[in-house]
């Protein structure tokens, strides 16, 4: 029996530390790729750790009123026309995100101070088609040359008479096999422009181009009099798909007011990670000394349980890939806090019953069952306040919302079931004086 | 402790509190400061932060470095908080301007790191266009209420007493107001992280009441023929000790968060760590007379009918 028991904390002994482990130095697996994987240091931060900038912009209709429902293919396109410009800039470890309907996020880590460079982003997409005229070839860095529009050549038709965009499957080319191309919708204007473009250059290329630069330069196989077109090529569904939406944010029914925008230096958001950490550290070597000091063995339990509730937070973060915020390291911060409560729960309790005259292992099951709906019960609410905040609100506090309801969750795991493994391990193992648990 | 005997001094208590934190907001009204210190996430505009400037700086000269860029006054407040590393006090300002383009942003962020040698790393700004402030404050109302609600149901439905759900609707509108005399007294910048520390402070009380709560069911079992005011009294007293722990291991984190923290989680911290204050003593002094009350107006009316 106490052998067992020993096993018991041995095992535990070796989770919190083997965990604590994993969540600070990572696990190395070079065959899978896996550098430092699971290690804290690997959390995806925000912007307002890291630094950087986030732009929202909103649809705007030409009367300048706000836009609530635009299409959810306009909306992809203007997405996919933002990330391109990014890309062009440089910046490609921007993220483009579509948030409640008619708004885009744009975030930018790492850069700071580039307000104009945020507004350019936000513009209009200039849609031309050009043929070989209109166009200039510029050698790019590195090697190689692409090719950019000549503004000094008026363009042959522009995004305004493109009526739309779209990506098809089937045997395009007759080559008996099947692949994604896309499908070019002309109004009437556009038709017979597209008409004479094609015409006049029947076996050249026909280059579309948005913000001057070729985004594709079909060869022109045949004059087009119709109004509908077919670029084919070896796409895979993801390219067509690109090519496509960036046709169509040449057309776009509304353009895109920044609403909100911020900036943080990378040194204030070092500055931020750096004091929470620190005050996380202070506040939680409180809490572990508060509770051996006031629950003595059962305190080293509840601490015990504390480790791996905490490493186990960080591993959950990151394998969920969940982005850590400043409001959210709050979160980890203020959950230890809490966590700590079905602890303080059970242990008056376990107090409670020893005072009434139990004996230590009826107080420590009475203890713990009798704690149970008032844990339950509690966490629920505060969980509801945390699912209402990740409904509501927006940015960097949906990460307050999102660690402390993991946080809840755990917390009652480790509280009520390892901190009950560590308890009746210790009791047998022979640590049975009822003073050790808040006996007199 | 005889907390159902002694509700009136409780209740004195906690309207006092209120009538300040109202006072305070009409103070404010009348002094042309608004209510609350309103952010601009909820007033729009646009505001610029440093937190390390390294040396002492003169409002004048910010004002001067703001109009000279464009033609409009702006709000500047000075900041301090303690470096982590070397335990000196950083000092730093952040400003607040009501409508300005990003060209002149631009601008006035490179007057600042000229005047003061500091580099873009270390400014941080933002926008907020007035045409969403609006959303974000009816997200904030929407916010507390639906949550409050939510908690509501959870409650009535797990006790099946509409008596405990009523004395926590109540216990929570206090401790919103009270978290909001908070923000007037403090004078708080009411912003995003008002939504996030109000919600942290209803779950906090709602949670205290509810241990509360659950000792009263259990007692009643046991002790069923002594009155309610007694039964209520031992109950809030058996859970005292757990009500003064939790909150102090969840004030350790929350404190420490405020001492240290940069000025973004110090702003999120001060009202947590006052609404903890209230959270706990609503449910330790005011929840449980509140639910003698109703539970003694029912019997009354049951004996006169």
């Amino acid at each position: 029996m106490k052998r067992k028991n020993v096993i018991i904390l041995i095992v535990l002994l070796v989770v919190a530390l083997g965990m604590s482990a994993i969540s600070y130095f990572g696990i190395d697996v070079p065959e899978m790729g896996w550098n430092k994987t699971l290690s804290a240091q690997n959390i995806k931060h925000g912007l307002d750790l890291d630094g950087g900038i986030y732009v929202v912009y909103q649809a705007k209709g030409q009367d300048g009123n706000v836009i609530n429902n635009p299409s959810g293919e306009d909306m992809n396109a203007a997405s996919q026309m933002l990330r391109n410009r990014l890309d062009m800039n440089g910046w490609t470890d921007g993220e483009v995100s579509i948030e409640g309907g008619n708004r885009l996020r744009v975030e930018i880590p790492g850069i700071s101070n580039a307000e104009e460079a945020i507004e350019g982003i936000g513009q209009a997409g200039i849609l031309e088609f050009a043929d070989e005229n209109g166009m200039q070839i510029m050698p790019i860095e590195g090697g190689g040359q692409i090719a950019v529009r000549n503004t000094e050549v008026p363009a042959l038709l522009t995004g305004s008479n493109v009526s739309n965009a779209s990506v098809g499957f089937g045997d395009q080319s007759n080559t008996g096999k099947n692949e994604y191309y896309i499908n070019l919708e002309f109004d009437s204007e556009g038709t017979e422009l597209f008409k004479n473009a094609t015409s006049a250059n029947i076996g050249k290329p026909l280059y579309i181009c948005l913000d001057s630069m070729s985004i594709s330069g079909p060869r022109v196989n045949s004059a087009i009099t119709n109004g509908k077109a077919v670029i084919t090529g070896t796409f895979t569904k993801d390219e067509a798909t690109r090519i496509a939406n960036l046709i169509n944010s040449g057309s776009l029914p509304f353009s895109l007011e920044a609403i909100e925008h911020q900036s943080i230096g990378a040194t204030l958001g070092a500055e931020a990670l750096n004091t929470s950490l620190f005050a996380g550290v202070i506040g939680v070597a409180l809490v572990f000394i508060f509770m051996i000091i006031f629950y003595r063995v059962s305190g080293v339990a509840a601490d015990w349980a504390l480790v791996i509730y905490l490493s186990a937070e960080l591993i959950i973060l990151n394998g969920l890939n969940i982005t850590l915020t400043l409001p959210g390291i709050a979160g980890i911060i203020l959950s230890v806090g809490m966590a700590v409560d079905a602890n303080v729960i059970i242990f008056e309790r376990i107090k409670e019953e020893l005072a009434a005259g139990r004996t230590l292992r009826l107080a420590l099951e009475n203890g713990f069952s009798r704690a149970f709906p008032a844990i339950f019960d509690s966490n629920i609410t505060t969980l509801i306040a945390c699912v209402v905040l990740f409904w509501l609100g927006t940015g960097p506090i949906r990460g307050f919302a999102q660690t402390l309801a993991i946080g809840i969750v755990l917390s009652m795991f480790t509280a009520l079931v390892i901190t009950r493994y560590i308890i009746k391990g210790l009791v047998g193992a022979g640590v049975k004086n009822p003073k050790f648990f808040g006996g007199k | 402790m005889d907390i159902i005997k002694n509700k009136v001094i409780y209740f004195a208590v906690s309207i006092a509190v209120i009538l300040i934190g109202i006072g305070f907001m009409i103070y404010n009204y009348s002094e042309g400061n608004g209510l609350f210190n309103l952010d601009i996430q909820f007033a729009g505009g646009t505001s610029i932060k440093v937190e390390k400037l390294g040396q002492e700086f003169n409002n004048d000269d910010i004002s001067a470095i703001v109009s000279e860029v464009i033609n409009d006054g702006c709000q500047i407040q000075r900041l301090e908080s303690i470096d982590t590393s070397s335990g000196d006090t950083n000092i730093g300002f952040s400003i607040k301007i009501k409508n300005i383009e990003n060209n002149q942003l631009s601008d006035i962020k490179n007057k600042i790191c000229e005047k003061y040698n500091i580099k873009d790393e270390d400014i941080e700004s933002t926008s907020i266009s007035p045409t969403i402030s609006g959303e974000m404050q009816n997200n904030a109302i929407m916010a507390v209420v639906v949550s409050c609600i939510a908690m509501l149901i959870y409650v009535s439905l797990r006790f099946r007493d509409i008596k405990i759900g009523s004395s926590c609707i109540i216990a929570l509108v206090h401790d919103a107001l009270i978290v909001l005399a908070c923000y007037a007294i403090f004078r708080i910048p009411f912003n995003n992280s008002f939504i996030a520390a109000i919600l942290t402070v209803l779950g906090y009380s709602i949670n205290a009441s509810i241990v509360i709560f659950d000792r009263l069911r259990e007692n009643r079992r046991r002790l069923g023929s002594k009155n309610s005011a007694d039964i209520m009294n031992v109950s809030i007293n058996q859970s005292m000790r757990r009500s003064i722990y939790t909150s102090l291991t969840t004030f350790f984190t929350i404190v420490s968060l405020y001492v240290f923290g940069v000025q973004s989680i110090k702003e999120f911290a001060l009202p947590i760590v006052v609404g903890i204050i209230c959270g706990t003593y609503s449910s330790v002094f005011l929840v449980g007379s509140l639910w003698h009350m109703f539970d003694s107006f029912k019997k009354d009316k049951r004996q006169k009918a």
